[in-house]
């Protein structure tokens, strides 16, 4: 077991390795501080945290499970994606076959369809933790800004993801959504137009709900949970309560 | 401008200032005029100029399909035939409330919507539910085959009948 850490170190030591991860081997905490920051993922992270965040009472891990549902979501997605033609009337034929012909398609897409719901409930219940437990005060109140545009988001990509069926709930459902979009003063009908790409919900419409939800929202939530991430660690790390807050 | 910086002494002059000033003026000026284009462009790109959508006008065929006190609904072109006492009309079919495709309820003689519960008359006037206005009426004519024809593009402002 020791020789496999000193082999580990080793590795770590070589040019190449360093060439990567800049910190080499050493259990210092300023190696491990270095091995953090020099990592353009790990950075957004913490170098530490207090032991009591990582307790469940504290947050209750919802954020947590909230980026792993949008994970779920983007991995069932891409698999889901080599499979469907966003046009009429194929979708509906597409999604019949994932569920009927497609070895492990009706999995995918009810994990896909099943983790949609959940991510909306988690985010939910993430803003309602963070907001009973006053965890938006400052220095943090940026952060929930960040969360409500990635709630926005959230909700856009369910939105936009219930078109592609093109079942009967599908259409209608978009029928009813683009028809309350139309009810903002003055510009309402010509950004019901312009996001349906047309006058009705047709081929236009499920073109472009399909590039939003699967290119367009992504990236937007992708570039936001990255800002979301860093701001926990520049706001100081989890809010973990008045009495323990040493 | 080009002139002005290649002076030597411009490192330490007062012009370094109005040169970068001018600089950025002429930069976000740039931007500002290249945003704008861009953004009248990417209004234009968004628009589409030719959809390939269904005629807003219905061929309903010859009006003796059509026999007295009778409604037809088309749901296909979203509209009811309605002909009354005092002659034939055509109502829109999308409900004024959320655009959901209405029924007619033979059973009762009323149009109903299934999405929020919206009841009208066979005149189009509302009996309950969210919907804000009437079913509209639709501009129905007869062409020279004799053909009923109905424009769905615009509702009418004032009732008309076709009488045979």
């Amino acid at each position: 077991m020791i020789n496999l850490l000193e082999e580990l170190a080793g590795v770590r030591n070589t040019r190449v390795w360093r060439s990567v991860f800049r910190a080499g081997s050493g259990e210092s905490n300023l190696h491990r501080s270095l091995a953090v920051q020099q990592n353009v993922f790990l950075h957004l992270a913490s170098v530490k945290v207090r032991r009591r965040a990582l307790e469940v009472g504290v947050t209750w891990y919802l954020g947590t499970l909230s980026l792993g549902g949008f994970l779920i979501l983007v991995v069932t997605g891409i698999l889901l994606m080599l499979y469907y033609h966003p046009s009429v009337p194929q979708a509906y034929a597409d999604m019949k076959d994932l569920q009927f012909v497609v070895s492990a398609g009706v999995f995918l897409r009810n994990l896909h369809r099943w983790s949609a719901h959940a991510m909306v409930l988690l985010v939910f219940a993430h803003m309602f933790k963070v907001f009973y437990r006053g965890a938006y005060r400052p220095p943090r109140e940026f952060n929930w800004v960040i969360g409500v545009v990635l709630l926005m988001v959230t909700l856009f990509l369910s939105y936009t993801g219930y078109l592609l069926p093109w079942d009967q709930l599908a259409f209608w459902a978009i029928t009813v959504g683009s028809n309350i979009l139309a009810a903002v003063p003055l510009l309402g009908a010509k950004i019901r137009f312009l996001i349906l790409g047309g006058h009705t919900v047709n081929a236009n419409a499920l073109l472009r709900f399909y590039v939003l939800h699967c290119v367009i929202l992504p990236l937007i939530a992708v570039l936001f949970l990255a800002v979301h991430f860093w701001r926990i660690r520049k706001d100081g790390g989890l809010y973990i309560g008045e009495k323990t807050n040493e | 401008m080009p002139d002005q910086m290649k002076k030597p002494d411009s490192g330490t002059g007062p012009c370094v200032e109005c040169n970068r000033r001018a600089f950025t003026k002429a930069g976000v000026g740039a931007i500002a005029i290249a945003g704008a284009g861009s953004a009248v462009f990417g209004y234009e790109f968004l628009s589409p100029n030719v959809l390939y959508e269904p005629s807003p006008i219905v061929d309903a065929g010859k009006p003796d399909r059509y026999p007295p006190d009778s409604v037809t609904p088309d749901p296909q072109s979203g509209i009811y035939i309605v002909h009354g006492p005092e002659g034939i009309y055509t109502l829109s079919a999308v409900c004024t409330h959320l655009g959901c495709l209405t029924a007619w309820k033979p059973e009762l003689g009323i149009i109903a919507c299934p999405c929020h519960g919206s009841k009208f008359h066979t005149n189009g006037v509302k009996i309950e539910g969210p919907a804000p206005r009437p079913l509209p009426w639709l501009r129905t004519w007869v062409d020279d085959d004799g053909n009923l024809l109905i424009d769905r593009s615009e509702p009418l402002a004032r009732k008309q009948f076709v009488r045979i």
